[in-house]
């Protein structure tokens, strides 16, 4: 099998998927913290501002020009990020840090922004500025301003903070991603390889399961239950093809020896159409041998379970029973049934009545005249028991496993036709409908008890029942 | 009666011809699906019998392209597929009796004469059955024979109806089996042969003319004396 590809992986494809969505989210989420950030920040510097303006506004009111230009020039002898400028009404500088009035674009409002170009000892460096203009009476006008250095810098240490969380982020995506992916693909590697064993013919093989309970787990459980159910029909249809190549081969060959016999005599009409019926019977019992092995192995490896539906078991255990009583009367065997409502079971008709019909045959051929039967059919709270009796021979218990098996004769019974197989039936039409068989001694005679798990009753159609209580 | 057996098996389809010629009956051969549906339709047959498995056209297909076409010819279906539900299948596509392979010929001869009697006169809807001085009454539920009445049990009772619906005809314990108890085995001992004594003895004994006839190797009729 080819190597599983890394990329092509499922795995694979989900980490990078993670990856995507991690590196949109630290996106995401350092977005949002700048933007707010920004805002505040903005608004700090605007009210801070908005003061000075009004505090200044207000000094002049009070106080006159001069007081005003004294107060601009005192604040700009700092050095730092504050900006004023005081400019008579043809916007020539009166006072303040900035060397011209800005050129203003009309219709901006009061807030502009410019770029101040400063020259100190450091060297030259220029500066975004945030400025109010304020026009005081007499026409004088006044710019406080703010330069946005923090701003900036908050930018720069946002966009160094995204950039290394998605480098980590990535990173560590990826990494967890190929351990991930390693561990994932090793463990269906190992599915894969489990079953690649198995399909070369290694059917004993399962595959390992961590204990973790997880996905894995859960599958590997499950696959391991369809090979042990697959094992189980297959070896019961190798079990049932070599028994069914065993069991055709004697009366075949026994067909054929009859046939040889009859060839090496000389012709004889009589004789010939003797020898002819005779291996007409013979290829009739050996056919209704095949046919029973045939039913017994799907019975067996579970053929026809789908065709399971709820039954009344005492109507076909009536039925069956009503089919024998002539031939138990004409043997003066007393065939008693008894059934009780409310029997249902999930079972395949046809199959069960075959199952019960064996029953009831065996235990008429096994019978003595004078004796007698029971069919008993009864519906407890959770099981539907039947139950054939007779009070006959019996089986001694050391037998009673093997007679369920196939062409087992008990040596008793050898002079009664048959060929050993009703009882096999009835074994595989029970594991079929998950009843439990036992065979009890009935102090005298055999009781044959089968336990069906019991059915809830067939919902009728509407009309049905209409007609039912009519 | 004339007969189209479709099968493509040419030792089978030989043995078929050989015995419904013997058997007084005009038989047509088709090997293959195609061939037997274009003959089905371009002559009238009063009865086919078709192989569930045939090569060009599967044996269910035809059947079913048949009563597309309205003809309403009985089919008795020979298949090696004996299943409940195989049978099922057959009998839906349109089929009207299913025999499993291997079959005895008289089987297939009894099935195959109550099916085109069955084609022919329907008396399913007589309230009456009568063979010879044997009445039945189908909605009183009374028998009798000669005017004397005869008791019979549920099961005697559909075991005399089927026999009086297919009275003349050879009737096989299968037959009997399927027909009046639905049952589509066989029963390890012959109980049928059982019940027939019975019934024979409460319909035939004290007359002077016995209406139940043992065939041998094949089943029972029951028909008038002659």
């Amino acid at each position: 099998m080819r190597r599983p590809n890394l990329v092509r992986s499922s795995a694979f494809r989900l980490t990078l998927l993670y990856m995507i969505l991690f590196g949109t989210s630290v996106l995401g989420l350092l977005g949002f913290i700048y933007l707010s950030t920004v805002a505040v920040i903005d608004r700090q510097t605007e009210d801070t501002i908005d003061a000075e303006v009004r505090g200044l506004a207000e000094q002049y009111r009070e106080q006159g020009l001069a007081r005003l230009i004294d107060v601009i020039r005192l604040r700009s002898s700092v050095d730092g990020s504050d900006y004023y400028l005081l400019a008579d009404p043809n916007l020539t500088p009166l006072a303040g840090n900035l060397v011209a009035w800005p050129k203003e674009t009309p219709g901006a409002g009061d807030w502009i922004r410019l770029t101040v170009h400063r020259q100190n000892q450091s060297g030259a460096s220029s500066r975004d500025v945030r400025a109010q203009l304020f026009t005081l009476s007499g026409g004088y006008r006044l710019l406080v301003g703010r330069d946005t250095h923090e701003r900036t810098n908050l930018r720069d240490i946002v966009i160094k903070a995204l950039a290394w969380s998605l480098a980590a982020a990535l990173a560590l995506g990826l990494v967890g991603g190929i351990v991930l992916s390693r561990r994932m693909l090793r463990r269906v590697e190992h599915v894969a390889r489990t079953s690649q064993k198995i399909m070369a013919g290694d059917l004993s093989r399962r595959i390992a399961i961590t204990g973790t309970g997880d996905e894995f787990d859960r599958l590997a459980t499950s696959l391991n239950a369809m090979l042990d159910q697959i094992e189980r029909l297959m070896t019961g249809m190798r079990l049932a093809t070599d028994s069914l190549a065993h069991d055709l081969r004697s009366p075949l060959t026994r067909l054929r020896g009859r046939i040889e016999l009859a060839l090496r005599q000389p012709p004889q009409a009589a004789r010939d159409r003797e020898a002819l019926a005779d291996v007409l019977r013979q290829a009739e019992a050996a056919l209704s041998t095949f046919d029973s092995l045939m039913k017994i192995a799907m019975a067996e490896a579970g053929v026809g379970t789908a065709d399971l539906r709820v039954v009344d078991l005492a109507g076909i255990a009536g039925d069956a029973a009503e089919l024998y009583e002539p031939v138990a009367e004409e043997r003066e065997i007393r065939l008693c049934i008894s059934t009780q409502a409310g029997a249902f079971v999930r079972a395949q008709p046809e199959l069960l009545a075959q199952a019960i019909t064996n029953l009831i045959d065996n235990a008429v051929k096994n019978t003595p005249s004078g004796g007698r039967i029971d069919v008993v059919v009864e519906a407890r709270r959770s099981v539907v028991i039947l139950c054939v009796a007779d009070t006959g021979r019996g089986i001694p218990p050391a037998d009673r496993e093997r007679v369920l098996d196939r062409f087992v004769r008990l040596e008793e019974s050898r002079s009664t036709p048959g060929a050993g197989l009703g009882l096999a039936l009835v074994a595989a039409v029970a594991r079929m409908h998950g009843a439990r068989l036992s065979l009890e001694d009935a102090a005298p005679g055999l009781r044959v008890t089968l336990r069906f798990p019991l059915a809830r009753e067939p919902e009728l159609p509407v009309h049905a029942r209409a007609v039912t209580q009519a | 009666m004339r007969i189209l057996v479709i099968e493509d098996d040419v030792e089978t389809a030989g043995y078929l011809r050989k015995g419904l010629s013997e058997s007084g009956h005009v038989v047509d051969h088709a090997a293959t699906g195609p061939d037997g549906l274009a003959m089905a339709l371009g002559d009238s047959y009063d009865a086919l019998i078709v192989d569930r498995m045939l090569p060009g056209l599967d044996g269910l297909t035809l059947i079913k392209s048949l009563r597309e076409q309205q003809i309403s010819a009985p089919v008795l279906i020979l298949s090696a597929l004996g299943q409940v539900n195989d049978r099922v299948r057959g009998l839906k596509a349109g089929g009207d009796d299913y025999l499993v392979k291997p079959f005895a010929f008289s089987e297939l001869l009894a099935r195959l004469e109550a099916l085109a009697r069955r084609g022919g006169a329907d008396d399913r809807v007589a309230t009456r059955l009568k063979v010879a001085d044997l009445e039945m009454d189908l909605l009183s539920r009374i028998v009798r024979r000669g005017g004397r009445q005869i008791d019979l049990q549920p099961r005697e009772f559909r075991l005399l109806e089927y026999l009086m619906r297919h009275a003349g005809h050879v009737v096989t314990r299968t037959m009997l089996l399927e027909g009046v108890w639905d049952y589509h085995f066989d029963p390890q001992t012959n109980v049928i042969d059982v019940h027939i004594s019975r019934l024979r003895g409460k319909i035939d004994k004290g007359f002077a003319a016995p209406l139940l006839h043992t065939v041998r190797g094949a089943g029972y009729s029951l028909r008038a004396p002659a």
